[in-house]
């Protein structure tokens, strides 16, 4: 089933400058993408395009079969609440909230389950990502690669179609960014989620079903598409 | 909205310090505005009722409000008319069939009306002139009219009837005079009817031109000093709602064609004053507001610009400009409530403070205090004013706040 389908898509700054050139892509449920490229090729770029962040100034991009092009902005929100996860390098966790505060920001937000619910599924997050002992904590009181697991707790909150990273291990440890990809591994496995993450790690890029490389804002590879 | 509120909550718990600055600006300005109005209401309050104590609630004159027209205006009442030389009638002034006027205003319910003759007379006593107002009364009427049996300090109105040439005066004519209840006074009228008059009763209203330039005597009395026997040049009203006096006035006026005054015309330089006490209060307060609204300003900025992650990650979540604006603007609105609480609190007691201050002095009025109004308005316009203030100096930062672009943010954020 395709979650995700880009279709010559091109990002271009009012001053000039191309980010991204002519990007076709389509992205299936139980796939594990890693986009790699040079710094400053526009990796980056094409994520933010991809997760409904930043619109495209040429071509389109659907999500699970719709058009988002000429969505408003309050649309694409509510599309990226509901069946988008983001991961940046940097955690964004709020500082004054407890991890599972934090976690439950976007499903109160959504507002679909209770309370009680919400906070059920918020500690069954936590748990599954070996937090289930932080919930209680600030972020200042965890560990890097613990917020960086909370973060990612927060981003499947909403149980998203398509789970989008941006050089998630960049701030950990080798063991941890191992760890991080060994979740995303797991996530896409089941076969209804993708997982799109950038890294400029090749060996962890090796981990993933499908490789896709930029240069200069275009794609000038694309492994193992259709696999996982 | 919950959860915006408890995001808004932990972003200003955060900035302790400086949310507790510009609540307390907010609070010193919510404090000082219910203090001010309270004080100003207190004494503008007073100072009414005093007047609707002392003074008729309406007079009627013997006068017209304009002119009346010539023969050849009526005939021609379209013309341009322009007449020389118009000798006034020298017709004797008062008003026409006081006695039926009174009797038709007797009979409105919630009136009590009394005839009256005032004109002014020169007192002496021994070597001291003093001019004074004297107004001829029926006593028995002018009671239900005037508070004037309240106020005696010394003697009774009756005793009017039973002393030949009874006089009432104020106590500040008294001291001028430098008389005492029995000293008899001469009275000379313009007319120069001269008159010995006895003092028989001492007043207090706490109003000085009252108290320094008035006396009282028998209508008859007046009559005769001011010689114009049978005249009554006023008749005044009291009203048992007096409310109503204007828009009875006006009726009266109509109805009579007699020159009708209710005590707000009467008193209107007094009430524009008020009007301009109550706009210079507005002011300054208003001023301490928008230096409180500043503050408050200030704080959101500061925070949108440091939450400006939050923000970004908030957005990428999925949250709505309106989402970000509501958080920014709730919290300004929980500063500005915060601010409005506390100086509703402080407001109350610098007027319990000032409600204790005592002049010590016998101040002519016949008060030692400030008299503040305990309204819960004054609360409620001071809150309103303060939580307004708040978010609109939010809506700025936060519309800030709602236009940022998370590309921007976590593009930057490493
Ligand atoms: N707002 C902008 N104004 C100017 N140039 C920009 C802007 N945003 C991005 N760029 C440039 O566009 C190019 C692509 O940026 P992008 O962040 O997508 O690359 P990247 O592959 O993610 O790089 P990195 O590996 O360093 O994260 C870079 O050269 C970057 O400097
Ligand atoms: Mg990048």
């Amino acid at each position: 089933m395709t979650l995700l389908d880009a279709e010559d898509v091109t990002r271009k700054l009012p001053e000039g400058p191309v980010l991204v050139q002519g990007a076709t892509l389509s992205v299936s449920g139980g796939e594990f993408v890693a986009i790699t490229g040079p710094s400053g090729s526009g990796k980056s770029s094409l994520l933010y395009l991809l997760g409904l962040l930043d619109r495209p100034s040429v071509g389109r991009v659907r999500l699970e079969g719709r058009d988002t092009t000429g969505l408003s902005g309050d649309a694409l929100a509510a599309l990226r609440l509901a069946r988008l996860g983001f991961v940046f390098q940097f955690h964004f966790l709020l500082p004054e909230f407890s991890a599972l505060d934090n976690v439950l920001i976007p499903i109160r937000r959504r507002g679909v389950l209770d309370e009680r619910t919400a906070r059920a599924r918020g500690m069954e997050l936590l748990g599954m990502l070996g937090l289930a002992d932080a919930a209680a904590k600030l972020p200042e009181q965890l560990s890097g690669g613990m917020r960086q697991r909370v973060a990612i707790a927060r981003a499947l909150a909403n149980d998203p179609a398509l789970l989008l990273a941006d050089e998630p291990t960049g701030n950990l440890d080798t063991k941890n960014a191992a760890a991080v990809f060994d979740i995303f591994a797991e996530l896409a496995r089941s076969g209804e989620r993708a997982v799109i993450t950038v890294t400029h790690d090749a060996e962890l890029a090796g981990r993933a079903t499908r490789r896709i490389h930029l240069v200069d804002g275009r794609i000038v590879s694309d492994e193992g598409q259709g696999a996982g | 909205m919950k959860l915006l509120l408890a995001l808004a909550r932990g972003m200003l718990a955060r900035r302790r310090r400086q949310t507790l600055v510009s609540v307390s600006g907010v609070a010193l300005g919510v404090a000082f505005f219910i203090a001010i109005a309270s004080l100003m209401r207190g004494f503008q309050t007073y100072f009414v009722s005093q007047i609707i104590d002392v003074q008729p609630h309406i007079t009627i004159k013997d006068e017209r409000r304009n002119p009346l027209p010539q023969a050849v205006e009526i005939a021609y009442p379209e013309a341009a008319i322009a007449l020389n030389g118009v000798k006034p009638v020298d017709r004797i002034r008062g008003i026409r069939a006081a006695g039926d006027k009174i009797a038709i205003l007797e009979a409105m319910p919630g009136v009590a009306a009394a005839p009256i003759l005032t004109g002014s007379a020169l007192l002496r006593y021994g070597s001291r002139d003093v001019s004074a107002t004297v107004t001829g009364i029926d006593p028995q009427r002018y009671v239900q009219v005037a508070n004037l049996g309240k106020d005696m300090t010394q003697g009774r109105i009756e005793d009017l009837r039973s002393t030949a040439n009874g006089l009432i005066i104020g106590v500040g004519l008294a001291q001028r005079l430098g008389v005492v209840l029995g000293d008899t006074v001469n009275a000379v009228s313009p007319r120069g009817v001269a008159l010995q008059m006895k003092i028989v009763g001492i007043f207090r209203t706490g109003i000085v031109g009252l108290d320094q330039g008035q006396g009282y005597s028998l209508l008859k009395v007046n009559q005769i000093l001011q010689d114009r026997s049978n005249v009554v040049n006023q008749i005044v009203l009291r009203l048992a709602d007096v409310t109503r006096a204007e828009t009875l006035a006006r009726e009266i006026e109509a109805r009579f064609g007699d020159r009708t005054e209710s005590w707000e015309e009467q008193n209107a330089n007094f009430l524009n004053i008020f009007v301009i006490q109550n706009a210079i209060m507005y002011s300054v307060t208003g001023a301490i507001l928008l230096v409180a609204a500043f503050g408050i300003y200030n704080i959101i900025s500061t925070v949108v610009f440091e939450k400006t992650r939050d923000i970004a990650i908030l957005k990428s979540l999925g949250f709505t400009e309106r989402d970000i604006q509501l958080l920014f603007l709730l919290q300004g609105l929980v500063a500005g409530v915060l601010g409005a609480v506390l100086g509703c609190v402080i407001g109350t007691f610098m007027i319990e403070g000032l409600a204790q201050v005592r002049f010590g002095v016998d101040a002519p009025s016949g008060n030692d205090r400030f008299i503040m109004a305990r309204e819960w308005q004054i609360y409620a316009v001071a809150s309103g004013f303060a939580i307004l203030a708040a978010g609109i100096a939010a809506v700025i930062p936060a519309r800030r706040a709602a236009r940022l672009d998370p590309v921007q943010v976590v593009r930057g954020a490493a």
